[in-house]
């Protein structure tokens, strides 16, 4: 066999473990600097390495590609088996090519035990690469829970001071959403005498039965995602978390639920679905609207942040349990876009804490005049978060209302608030922080971005145009695998 | 050599080895040499084991059968018992005149053990169960007294009345069965049950046998020695007695809840409610622990009832992975206490507070007992979350769904202790700032156990298959 014949049939398995490997090597280094300088070349690599992802795939099938089959543990009927379709493709690529930028952001705002914080970020990508590619159920839970350590060390050992309520917070929850998604999963297998994702979706499941396992993975993935009323472990986590941790938790862990949705819910229990979508649709306008509402409350730009989310992430959730085609589409690409928009967001807020060592939007009052650099970028990512036309966050959310306006006109009526107060509260620390109140001294010293920071925003950047601008391809790449979801969260039984 | 001497070499080797640290005893200051002779002799015994693996036979009469089941756990407890004297160190906690008494007891332990794997005659099994626990009564009472404080003669007494209670019951069951079929012998007792077993006489007999096990294991209601042995004994002899006995225990219930048909609703509606009320005391008592060794001697019993899950199976499936769970146990507690007892100053208990900032004091033991503690917690990709995984597979595939959500439910209660455990640890800073400098063989011995609490849980299909096959041998 060739090294590229290798590299071609195993593509998606060494995006999985050469994290692992490139995380021992940082084991044995010395130096700070060379932490920080492997991880970001092994990061970059990494990124380099999953375009090949998007080149070779095929958006005109739903079937999954790049699969690898192994038996691991034949005596459970366990398989190693990770493959991808058009919606795990491309979140696999916004988890690859958003970890080299956290590497960036943390670069010298993380400034003890940097070592062991190289090594948390790169078995968390293995694990989050792992979770949009497994194919097998038990492995997909294996690398949902193993991101639990990671993450929950790099809260507790590297936050902000109530670092420790956080990441216990975080991981009692997560942990707590979770084990009941371990029972389901076997009692799927029970029933369909195999662990495989795929075995099971489309499976003629007695209705009673996809109830419960609908709500034990509905369960598990709201928490994930997070819903109203189970969000209350986010903004601790958020605000606590170092700038990488939460750029990591908005962009990727947060999909995890979504994708959890798509990957399990609708295919697995079409009936529960269609049942109970119009509940959960209700759900995701109060999330909208709580969301947007206390965001606009928030003094912290971190928490603002974090609320924010919780008002996105209930677009996300709105567009999937539309069922229809512009729905999921949308609901996708809210997905793709938060990731952008609100990781940048967090570096920036991130930066701002570096230098000024506070969150305080009254503290930061008046500070865009001093940095323009920074402020430019800064309107960008604000406007793209308040869905600005022309910017990423509009299609996604546009299509999503669309979508919403098919399955429930009411609920789209009725989440005209939560845009709204999008709106507001974004403008809000625009305006404030851009014009806002008197000449505050501690500003007089603090320095534009640096040539590293711009570096990390500018792919950011170029994402909320791109996408804004000309989504086509990422629609073309989701459609037919969308498509394929639909069908099954359609089936009549 | 003969193939039947070939078989009980590893028995033989312990013997030896027993009787030279008895020699050993006789002199003065003999604690160096007794080391040397015991480390010799698990290394010599675990060798001679791996060299039988393959043999088969029967000895004494059939008292005695050496087959897969029995070699492949000897191995392990071989492999546990050298673990156990490389964690021992210099024993710093027990009196120096009695050293070599102590290495003495331990080795007599393990051939107790050791003979329990193999005996399939209730009467060898019992006088094997016996000989194992004795000599961990003496060891708990042998831990130095502290400003006149005699909590190790107050553990050893509960010990000793607990276990020896529990004994007289197993005996009493015994009895049952005996007048029953007319036999000792273990197989006969199957084949001959098997007509009568649903009648009253036949499950109380069969419940009261497993008293001695359960006791053991450390199973609601026979519980109640566990923290206070835990924290009264030394370190070494904590974690001696938290470990291999309980793998001891689990192989010989293998044997008797086998005797209970695949149907038998009453045996497994009972293994059910001791799991549940295991599970339910030992994690919800552990929330409140503040020493370290008491905490682990609650989560013990926890463990212990999600054990017992499995064995409501009653089939080959809920077997295999009880056994590859308390394998799994056996490494991960015994990686809790190479950190207690080396964070312990003087032999003297360990508090979870004093754990702060261990990461700054020893970064390998810190990483040992985070790796340990998240084991146990049950998250992947450690042993702790396959072995649950396969016991949930087992209890479900049987319709124990009721069972499966209270062990899942009881996982969760049990992270916050755990978390506990990491946040001191890991996220606290030292109380003491003094790094701990660990030798060679602690290093040696927390990277093995790191390696095989994530091997295990990572790559499980070879022991799983291997006990699999080993319990096809037994007939089930």
């Amino acid at each position: 066999m060739t090294s590229q014949g290798f590299l071609d049939t195993h593509l998606l398995s060494i995006l999985i473990f050469a994290p692992l490997a490139a995380a021992a090597v940082s084991a044995v280094l010395r130096s700070e600097q060379a932490q920080r300088i492997w991880a970001l070349v092994a990061t970059t690599a990494l990124a380099a390495l999953s375009i090949g992802l998007w080149c070779r795939f095929d958006a005109s099938t739903h079937a999954f590609q790049f699969v690898e089959n192994y038996s691991w543990i034949p005596s459970l009927k366990i398989n190693y088996a990770v493959g991808l379709d058009g919606i795990s493709v491309l979140l696999v690529l916004l988890t690859t090519l958003i970890t080299p930028l956290c590497v960036l952001a943390s670069w010298t705002y993380i400034k003890k035990r940097v070592k062991e914080f190289m090594i948390a970020l790169l078995v968390m990508e293995a694990a989050m690469v792992g979770v949009f590619s497994a194919l097998d159920t038990v492995l997909f839970f294996t690398f949902w829970e193993a991101m639990l350590i990671p993450m929950s060390l790099m809260i507790g050992v590297w936050g902000g001071p109530r670092r420790i309520y956080a990441s216990l917070k975080f991981f009692i929850y997560t942990m707590a959403g979770s084990i009941f998604l371990l029972v389901s999963i076997i009692a799927i297998r029970l029933q369909t005498g195999s662990f495989g994702i795929q075995e099971a979706m489309g499976h003629p499941f007695s209705h009673g039965f996809q109830l419960w396992i609908f709500a034990a993975f509905f369960l598990s993935f709201a928490i994930k995602v997070p819903m109203f009323p189970f969000h209350t472990w986010l903004p601790a986590a958020h605000v606590e978390a170092p700038t990488a941790g939460s750029v990591i938790l908005a962009s990727v862990l947060l999909k995890m639920g979504t994708y959890g949705f798509l990957r399990f819910c609708l295919p697995m229990a079409p009936y529960a679905t269609q049942v109970l979508a119009p509940y959960i649709i209700w759900a995701s306008v109060i999330a909208v609207i709580y969301g947007g509402f206390t965001a606009l409350a928030q003094g912290d730009m971190k928490k603002l942040v974090a609320y924010s989310s919780v008002a996105h992430m209930g677009f996300a959730v709105m567009g999937i349990f539309s069922l229809n085609q512009q729905g999921l589409e949308g609901a996708t690409l809210v997905m793709i876009n938060h990731g952008i928009t609100t990781g940048a967001l967090f570096i920036m807020v991130g930066i701002l804490y570096e230098r000024l060592h506070t969150r305080e939007l009254d503290k930061l009052a008046g500070l865009g005049a001093k940095i323009p650099v920074f402020t430019g970028f800064f309107g960008v990512f604000c406007l793209s978060s308040l869905a600005f036309p022309g910017t990423n966050s509009f299609v996604g959310e546009f299509l999503v209302l669309a979508g919403g306006f098919k399955a429930s006109p009411w609920a789209v009526v009725c989440v005209v608030p939560g845009v709204i107060a999008a709106a507001a509260y974004m403008y809000r620390v625009l305006q404030k922080f851009a014009y806002g109140s008197a000449e505050n001294p501690e500003h007089h010293e603090v320095a534009d971005l640096s040539l590293r920071e711009i570096i990390t925003l500018a792919p950011l950047l170029f994402g909320v145009f791109w996408v804004g601008l000309h989504p086509q391809p990422l629609l073309n790449v989701m459609k037919v695998s969308l498509a394929h979801v639909l069908e099954q969260a359609q089936r009549h039984l | 050599m003969t193939p039947s001497l070939q078989a009980f070499l590893p028995e033989l080797v312990l013997l030896a080895g027993a009787l030279g640290l008895f020699f050993v005893t006789l002199k003065k200051d003999g604690a160096e040499t007794a080391r040397t002779v015991i480390l010799l002799t698990a290394l010599g015994a675990l060798l001679a084991c791996a060299w039988s693996l393959g043999s088969q036979a029967t000895l004494f009469d059939g008292a005695y059968r050496v087959d897969a089941f029995s070699q492949w756990l000897k191995i392990v407890v071989l492999a546990g018992f050298s673990f156990v004297i490389l964690l021992g160190r210099t024993l710093g906690d027990i009196r120096e005149d009695i050293r070599p008494e102590y290495y003495l007891f331990l080795c007599l332990s393990v051939i107790g053990q050791i003979f329990m794997m193999s005996s399939i005659d209730v009467i060898a099994l019992v006088i094997a169960l016996e000989l194992s626990s004795f000599p961990l009564y003496l060891m708990v009472a042998m831990r130095r007294e502290n400003n006149g404080h005699r909590v190790q003669m107050e553990a050893a007494v509960k010990y000793i009345m607990f276990g020896v209670a529990a004994n007289g019951i197993m005996l009493f069951g015994l009895s049952y069965l005996f007048g029953l079929t007319g036999t000792t012998s273990l197989p006969l007792m199957m084949t001959r049950l098997l007509p009568v077993v649903h009648t009253p006489i036949a499950i109380v007999g069969l419940c009261l046998s497993l008293a001695g096990l359960l006791y053991k294991l450390a199973v609601f209601p026979f519980h109640f020695w566990t923290p206070d042995v835990y924290q009264g004994s030394s370190n070494e002899t904590a974690g001696m007695i938290a470990s291999l006995p309980k793998l001891g225990a689990v192989a010989i219930l293998v044997r008797f809840v086998s005797l209970a048909t695949p149907h038998h609703t009453t045996v497994a509606l009972l293994l059910a409610g001791l799991a549940v009320c295991s599970m339910f005391y030992g994690n919800l008592v552990a929330l409140v622990q503040k020493d370290f060794k008491r905490l682990l001697g609650f989560s013990g019993i926890a463990h212990a009832g999600y054990a017992i899950v499995g064995f409501t199976a009653l089939d080959a499936a809920g077997f295999t992975s009880s056994l590859y769970y308390i394998t799994g146990y056996v490494l991960m507690v015994l990686a809790c206490f190479v950190v207690i007892t080396r964070v312990s100053k003087d032999g003297a208990n360990v508090s979870i507070s004093e754990l702060a900032g261990l990461h700054r004091r020893s970064p390998l033991l810190a990483l040992t007992l985070v790796v340990a503690v998240f084991a146990l917690a049950g998250i992947p990709p450690f042993v702790g979350f396959m072995g649950k995984f396969g016991i949930l597979n087992a209890a479900l595939s049987k319709g124990h769904l009721a069972l499966a959500i209270i062990m899942v439910a009881n996982s969760a209660i049990a992270v916050y202790y755990y978390l506990r455990v990491v946040k001191e640890a890991v996220f606290g800073d030292p109380v003491e700032e003094a790094p701990i400098t660990l030798d060679l063989p602690t290093r040696i011995l927390c990277c093995t156990l790191l390696v095989g609490i994530l091997a295990l849980g990572v790559a499980p299909a070879k022991i799983l298959g291997a006990i699999t096959a080993s319990l096809a041998t037994m007939g089930l």
